[in-house]
């Protein structure tokens, strides 16, 4: 036999009630699959999760709030032409010499007023190269109100590295992007991929941070030191409801 | 080599006695609490998604079989590997073929506990392989050639003094007392190793049965380079991180978080399933997931324990246990430290060689009380105790309780009994703290305390005169 029929056979017999003591510490099957069935899969987990407002303004606003705790950098501007305009803000408050973005997307009509240099990664990318960069820049595929987080994918992220290598990640959303909380944020990545979903996926809550050395935060342990969300649109109407996003062109990759 | 009791003792007599260490666990763990019981309170209702999370690993346990072929499956048709391993041998065995076939030089790990479990650094660097921790308390307690302390925090035992000086010897750096600086030095030294690295080996905190993917949580980044760079990504997991559908991670994600370090969400929770794929730009070329038995299956035949492979890891258990937060985490001897480790290790490597760790708690319930998934983890203590004498007690043992029972079960003796040791307490005290006192195992480091002059059996009487 080889290990995996084993492996299965001790389960298959542990399982069978001939164990060696009778009384389970589990749930009885009947009982948890009523529960599951009763309450429904992951919505209903918003009853006991963090509360988040149900309109667009207000988890704009809870969006802000958890960013700034977790020392991310949140700017929401008006339209592209903003947001171009902030890049180039940030690159010269940073000194930023070089930066990197995936290719055959949007984002490079952005970075159009920036004159440093400019690495487009795709496949022949190397690593050695990337890791050099000022800052890297992508999409994203949702940001999460409810926890600050950036849900991202190698397809929207421009592969694996370019969202972590880096020293700073830059993250270019839209408004129809932000959802409330994290069963929507799996809801939209099962709507947008399944069955065929990327070989790696995200939640981004922050810059890479440890607490090894007695407790104490430091920000910048592995990956990037420094995030920052630009969204586009992001400016609440008056109703509370999003504004008509500005879609940036093919700002991800083709799916 | 002395048994792991005698060992236990020894070291939890010699760390108990040790201020400054205490205190250092002390203060950790106070920060901690803070954290976690604010971003708790932020849940709407923890006590119903704790109930609700164990309910959902129950339903993982209680269909293992389907849902671990449903995970294969899925990750094979993504055109992973998966193996299956009987036991450390084996896991070992497989990870060691496949360096040998890549010709791996460098190995980058970020941080697993089963790795720990089945002694993995140690039959790679004998077969040549380097091997780089780099989650950054691994890093550290992998230079100090020490086992982490902690399953979530390997290093908290450490000031930055201690830290500084290592990396002095071992890294060059220059002393500083600034915990950034560290971070940077850390930082420096294994940007390197990502990129060159042959291949990099990660654990897992869920298996996705549903989609077939495994989910990383993690704050400092490591978990995500050492799976995105080198070309080929081993995973290692235990068979009992299933869970059945990718939409649970949305209680899980936060929950772990939570009750492990007290944030709401930690700085990074990737989900991988399978290689690059033919679209994508990079990522490695091949990934192995190995599934680990281990002993978790006797765990799940023992029906009154086996809701013990709820367990996700948290450490929430070591950080409210009195016994840990005394001995701390090396005096154990185990991969898994504190209230878990007390109740899995006799599954895993023995009932009567590590019984001994279910007798250090004075079952207070707190781990119980503080676990996200709902174990009942001081009573698992107990049945330890049982059934280690069950299954091979000691003469004296048995006639001790046999003498006991009668005794309590009969007032006049119990009322004789209560009368002599009054008699003879003033006799013992001539000899208090001595090897010569017959209750020198107490004595010896604690007092005796002395007994009231009238019995509650002689005030209730009095009462009712």
């Amino acid at each position: 036999m080889n290990a995996r029929d084993s492996v299965l056979a001790r389960i298959r017999e542990a399982l069978s009630g001939r164990g060696h003591r009778s009384h389970s510490s589990l749930a009885e099957p009947g009982e948890a699959d009523d529960e599951l069935q009763r309450t429904g899969e992951s919505a209903g987990f918003r009853r006991f999760l963090p509360k988040v407002p149900d309109d667009f303004g207000g988890q704009l606003a809870l969006f802000a709030e958890r960013s700034e705790s977790l020392k991310t950098e949140f700017l929401p501007c008006a339209d592209e032409a903003a947001a171009s305009t902030q890049l180039k803000r940030i690159a010269d408050r940073e000194s930023w010499e070089s930066i990197a973005f995936p290719a055959d997307s949007g984002i490079r009509n952005l970075l159009a007023d920036l004159s440093i240099s400019k690495l487009e990664v795709n496949r022949s990318t190397a690593k050695t190269d990337l890791e050099k960069v000022s800052a890297g820049v992508t999409g994203c595929d949702a940001l999460v109100a409810q926890t600050g987080s950036v849900l991202l994918t190698a397809k929207s992220g421009g592969g694996r590295a370019l969202s972590v290598l880096p020293v700073h990640h830059v993250v270019i959303a839209t408004s129809s992007q932000l959802v409330p909380d994290l069963p929507a944020a799996f809801e939209r990545l099962e709507r947008t991929y399944s069955p065929n979903f990327p070989s790696f996926m995200t939640f981004i809550t922050g810059p890479s941070r440890t607490g090894d050395i007695e407790r104490v935060l430091v920000l910048g342990a592995h990956g990037p030191r420094k995030l920052t969300i630009i969204l586009v649109g992001g400016q609440a109407g008056s109703s509370g409801q999003p504004p008509d996003s500005p879609a940036i062109a093919d700002s991800k990759f083709p799916k | 080599m002395p048994s792991a009791a005698s060992q236990f003792n020894d070291d939890a007599t010699r760390m108990v006695a040790d201020l400054g260490h205490r205190q250092m666990v002390e203060q950790s763990l106070s920060g901690y609490q803070k954290a976690r019981s604010s971003n708790a309170n932020r849940f709407q209702d923890w006590e119903s998604a704790r109930q609700r999370a164990a309910t959902i690993k129950d339903e993982a346990i209680q269909h293992l079989d389907e849902y671990l072929v449903q995970f294969e499956e899925k990750l094979v048709a993504r055109g992973a590997k998966v193996f299956w391993a009987n036991d450390s041998a084996e896991a070992r065995a497989y990870i060691l073929e496949l360096a040998r076939t890549k010709q791996a030089k460098t190995i980058v790990k970020s941080k697993t506990m089963v790795s720990e479990e089945i002694h993995l650094n140690e039959a790679l660097e004998e077969a040549g392989i380097r091997v780089v921790e780099s989650d950054l308390g691994e890093f550290i307690v992998q230079l100090r050639q020490e086992p982490p302390y902690h399953i979530v925090f390997p290093a908290m035992h450490l000031t930055r003094g201690q830290i500084s000086d290592l990396f002095q010897q071992k890294l060059k750096s220059e002393p500083t007392s600034d915990p950034e600086a560290l971070t940077m030095t850390a930082r420096k030294a294994l940007r390197e190793e990502y990129i060159a690295a042959d291949i990099g080996i990660t654990g897992a905190n869920f298996a996705v049965a549903e989609t077939g993917m495994i989910s990383i949580t993690e704050n400092e980044g490591n978990a995500r380079l050492t799976s995105s760079l080198p070309q080929t990504h081993v995973v290692l997991l235990g068979i009992e991180k299933i869970v059945p559908r990718l939409a649970d991670l949305a209680l899980f994600l936060p929950m772990l978080a939570t009750a492990g370090t007290g944030q709401q969400i930690t700085g990074y929770n990737s989900l991988m399933g399978g290689p690059r794929s033919a679209e994508e730009i990079d990522g490695p070329d091949e990934m192995h997931v190995i599934l680990l038995d281990n002993g978790r299956t006797w765990l799940l035949a023992d029906a009154e324990q086996r809701d013990t492979l709820r367990c996700i890891r948290c450490g929430a258990c070591l950080n409210v246990c009195p016994i840990f937060r005394n001995v701390g985490g090396h005096a154990y001897g185990t991969t898994y430290q504190g209230p878990i480790g007390s109740v899995l290790t006799p599954h895993l490597r023995g009932l009567q060689s590590w019984q001994h760790l279910s007798q250090a708690s004075s079952l207070c319930g707190a781990c119980t009380e503080t676990c996200p998934v709902k174990i009942d983890l001081h009573h698992h203590l107990l049945q330890n105790r049982r059934n280690a004498v069950a299954e091979k007690g000691s003469v004296l043992h048995r006639l001790g309780f046999k003498a006991f029972a009668f005794m309590v079960n009969r007032p006049g003796w119990f009322e004789l009994a209560v009368r002599a040791m009054k008699f003879l307490s003033p006799l013992q005290r001539l000899f208090n703290g001595t090897p010569a006192d017959p209750v020198w195992p107490w004595t010896k480091k604690r007092e005796l305390p002395s007994f009231a002059r009238k019995s509650f059996r002689e005030l209730w009487r009095q009462r009712i005169s």
